[in-house]
């Protein structure tokens, strides 16, 4: 089977998303799909999954041109579709969802679940994918729901099998597992297209690589010739700096102290269990962990979003595991939040609004009840040079500016005074090559300033360059303090999938 | 039990909020047993059969039930029943009833199993009012909308029914839940309009276009309101049951069928192709479009159904019981069955067991009205619903919503 796309153009109001964009694929071999967030690899691929209709272009398959109008149709025509965010049922089990649309049915629509049960294991040995088909999906690791995603694929027999980014979520282990099975994939001749924007892992797994900028297709490239150094430089436009450049820290005293850090949720589900560490004066200390395994509960309560159910947390010695937000954030804690449009921004105010949030009932932006709104708005203009904020001015709601840019806004507005403690969640999560560059200077510069900087983020690479000391978190607990020099991506990795090896290097 | 090698469990803030209050509310009700069901002598006899009638007596009866529920409420404060919490909440809760019957029955006697008959007979329009919210919610659409279709039920049944005979009446009450519903599903579904608010509008919609309707038309018309309404049909045998037989089995087909009702829902619900997408499609909608389910039809199709379920509810009124239509005759029934999906934790089954202590909360208020209490008929109205407040409060902490459900859904995200 060929699959072509021939001038796909898809166009949103004040956006071209897709621009002439020309695509082929042979099954039997990976093309990887490269590009940064926003350069439109997402809509192409709900093009030819049968989500958008395109404005401009065919797909061709096989030489006959096809018109998707939904999913259904793009399924029949043998594509398959592994979702950024999986589209599993989390309450249903494996069998459930993988049956979901093609159920086994007898008299009344009556299921035939053990029949359901029978395609999964079928599928799950013959290519060696061990799935219990009656585990419900919530209890599962991400790693195995992407094992139930791909047989959902392959029970409706799909000839070319889409991933749109689904090495986020993995380990490094499970990335070497993935990556086995997508081989087995082509090898039993289906064709699979690679949305990433690793390089690396791309030029591991492709046989071609198409890179995509601002919706169009800037070039193809030999992954066998190419280096990383020159796909970044095609995916962004210009030359980028790709690794961190920071000296030695110079640890100075504690700044944070956690003791014996425990938060329950609601359901009496344990996110964060007896965790104790320390981060110094002057020092980056990185949190290491796949997503989902108490990260985003230990921000939560370090930074007063989510009550800690017992432990203790102090900064210069001062106990605020009861103090809210606001005293922390007074006490000369920044937090830039993993989450930047539920907690970072508020979308529809402005970016001189959103610059001021933290900082309106301050005597110097405020008198009695009225804001003073002309010193927030030079504080604005001043923090949009300094900070390189792209945004047509002050005014615009802070929704319509880029990931990038509205990162930026939130780090100038968290670093832009004198601070203690910096907690950074996924910094750079979902933002643009060269606002990533900027940002992880900006913390390292903090650090130098002798502030103390906590970060979090579940890019491997990312907290390994950043990071001064390197925690690992797992299922709650903290499993390792590791020293970033010393270890290995692939032993900071087993300790992620909670297993010891007993050779790693600890600091 | 081996208790002394179990650690305790670790417990968030919330459930210890939570277990604290359940445990309070034991005090709470031992305390109203201490000084207010104990403060009236004599025994209360409650008729089973024509031939047996109970007799307890009510002041140590009270005292013994005080003692009881102050125990457990201590020993639930002191360290917890765990996960026999809601058990021990619900036999208490059912003790303080019986203790709250005994009180206001001292010194008389009264027909416990034609109260439980009644009991049965007013959970039904709860029971499939609840039955349309859990089809809706199920699928994604939040349907405030029930007592309108219940209202708009009732009045449909009366007319129709008054002119072509009760079966009549029952089908042209389904037609008009339907047709409430379909409104519902396009602006909810078509325009994704907020469906809390057009669930209330059509509620309004549906008061007032009845009223107007009753006023302007039945009152001058009265032979369009007046329907022959189903006699009590005895199920051979079965009805021969001491004090069950009469309150199951002696019951007009409004009852029957709820009960068929909440079979089917259960068994389409969680053994069929339509249930599994029904319920895929109410937590995570975007799992099912991506496979290729029509999203939108399987909900249009499933709001229908529910105002078909809603609109058979609203028929009981005029056909079950009274025989006639009255403004506003629902009298926020359609919420109390709101109240029952989520009571009944959006299953069938449990939904069914919601609307019976709705309608015990009911048949006691009744009968209490009959009885010389000295309570004012007021407090006598609002007694029952305190109690399952209570109840409702301890019993559901932990039950989880459809995920979708208020969610508009959009096939392009």
């Amino acid at each position: 089977m060929k699959l072509e796309l021939r001038g796909i153009t898809k166009r949103f109001p004040g956006v071209v998303a897709n621009d002439n964009v020309n695509l082929s694929l042979n099954t039997g071999e990976v093309l990887s799909l490269i590009g940064e967030n926003g350069a439109g690899k997402s809509t192409l691929m709900s093009v030819l999954y049968g989500m958008y209709k395109p404005d401009e272009g065919q797909i061709v398959i096989d030489g006959t041109e096809l018109v998707f109008t939904s999913p259904a149709d793009a399924i029949a025509a043998g594509i398959g579709m592994v979702h950024q965010h999986f589209m599993l049922v989390p309450v249903f089990t494996v069998a459930e969802n993988v049956v979901l649309g093609v159920e086994p049915t007898g008299t009344l629509g009556k299921l035939n679940i053990d029949e359901a049960r029978r395609m999964v294991r079928e599928i799950s040995d013959k290519y060696n994918l061990d799935l219990d088909p009656d585990a419900v999906i919530e209890d599962l690791p991400v790693g195995v729901q992407q094992r139930v995603e791909i047989v959902k694929v392959l029970l409706r027999d799909a000839k070319v099998v889409v991933f749109d980014e689904p090495t986020a979520v993995l380990t490094p282990s499970e990335i070497i597992e993935f990556f086995e099975i997508v081989k087995t994939l082509v090898s039993a001749g289906r064709g699979v297209v690679f949305i990433t924007h690793k390089l690396k892992e791309a030029l591991n797994i492709a046989d071609r690589i198409a890179v995509l900028r601002r919706g169009k297709v800037v070039g193809e490239v030999d992954p066998k010739t190419a280096t990383e150094s020159h796909i970044a430089e095609m995916m962004v436009g210009r030359p980028v700096q790709l690794t961190v450049e920071k000296n030695s820290a110079e640890a100075g005293d504690v700044v944070l102290k956690v003791t014996d850090l425990t938060v329950l949720d609601a359901d009496g589900r344990t996110h964060v269990e007896k965790v104790s560490f320390e981060v110094h004066a002057g020092e980056i200390v990185g949190i290491a962990g796949v997503q989902g395994n108490g990260q985003t509960e230990l921000v939560e309560a370090l930074t007063g979003l989510r009550k800690a159910t017992s432990g203790v947390i102090a900064l210069d010695g001062k106990d605020l595991t009861h103090s809210n937000p606001r005293e922390r954030h007074q006490m000369g804690m920044a937090h830039i939040p993993e989450d930047r449009q539920r907690q970072g921004l508020v979308g529809g105010l402005s970016v001189a609004e959103n610059l001021v949030l933290t900082r309106y009932h301050d005597d110097q932006f405020s008198h009695g009840v009225i804001v003073e709104w002309d010193a927030a708005d030079a504080m604005a203009e001043t923090l949009i040079g300094e900070y390189d904020i792209r945004t047509p001015n002050k005014e615009t709601g802070v929704g319509t500016l880029s990931g990038g840019n509205q990162q930026k806004v939130i780090v100038a507005r968290e670093l832009s005074r004198d601070l203690r403690l910096t907690i950074a969640a996924q910094p750079t999560r979902g933002v643009d090559v060269g606002s990533i560059e900027y940002i992880h200077s900006r913390i390292v510069k903090e650090r130098d300033a002798g502030t103390a900087v906590l970060i979090v983020s579940t890019e491997l690479e990312e907290v390994m360059a950043l990071s001064d000391r390197l925690l690992v978190m797992y299922r709650g607990k903290v499993v390792a303090e590791l020293d970033p020099k010393k270890v290995t991506p692939m032993e900071v990795g087993l300790y992620m999938a909670g297993s010891r090896p007993d050779s790693a290097v600890t600091a | 039990m081996n208790l002394a090698i179990e650690t305790a469990p670790l417990l968030s803030n919330e459930q210890r909020k939570r277990a604290r209050n359940v445990g309070f509310s034991l005090i709470f009700l031992a305390l109203i047993s201490a000084f207010f069901f104990s403060g009236r002598p004599g025994d209360a006899g409650f008729k089973l059969v024509d031939s047996f009638t109970l007799v307890l007596p009510s002041q140590p009866f009270a005292r013994a039930l005080a003692v009881l529920l102050g125990a457990l409420g201590a020993v639930q404060l002191y360290r917890g029943f765990g996960k026999w919490t809601n058990v021990v909440l619900a036999i208490s809760t059912g003790a303080f009833v019986v203790g709250f019957l005994a009180w206001a029955t001292s010194g008389g006697s009264f027909n416990l199993t034609g109260m439980l008959q009644d009991t049965v007979t007013r959970s039904v329009p709860i029971t499939l009012g609840a039955i349309a919210g859990i089809l809706c919610e199920r699928s994604g659409i939040i349907n405030i909308a029930i007592e309108g279709q219940l209202l708009g039920g009732a009045f449909a049944g009366a007319v129709v029914g008054s002119l072509y005979g009760p079966w009549a009446g029952v089908l042209g009450a389904i037609v008009m839940g339907v047709a409430l519903s379909a409104l519902l599903a396009v602006f909810a579904i078509r325009f994704r309009v907020d469906q809390v608010i057009v669930g209330f509008a059509i509620n309004f919609f549906s008061l007032g276009l009845t009223s107007f309707l009753s006023q302007r038309v039945l009152t001058e018309h009265p032979e369009y309101n007046i329907v022959k309404p189903f006699t009590p049909y005895a199920i051979p045998l079965l009805s021969d049951i001491p004090v069950i037989g009469v309150a199951l089995f002696t019951q007009t087909y409004f009852v029957y069928i709820s009960v068929i009702a909440v079979v089917l829902t259960t068994w389409f619900m969680y053994r069929t192709r339509w249930g599994l997408r029904t319920r895929a499609i109410g937590e995570y909608p975007q799992a099912a479009g991506t496979l290729g389910v029509d999203v939108i039809r399987l909900r249009y199709r499933n709001v229908w159904i529910a105002g078909a379920v809603a609109g058979l509810g609203g028929a009981w009124w005029p056909i079950g019981t009274v025989g006639r239509f009255d403004q506003n005759i629902t009298s926020g029934r359609g919420f109390i069955a709101l109240a029952a999906v989520i009571f009944g934790r959006w299953h069938p089954v449990g939904a069914l067991t919601a609307a019976l202590v709705f309608g015990l909360a009911e048949a006691i208020q009744l009968k209490m009205s009959n009885l010389d209490t000295g309570i004012p008929s007021e407090f006598l109205l609002m007694a029952p619903y305190i109690v399952t407040l209570i109840v409702v409060a301890g019993f559901v902490g932990r039950s989880r919503a459809p995920k979708a459900a208020g969610q508009a859904y959009d096939a392009s995200k």
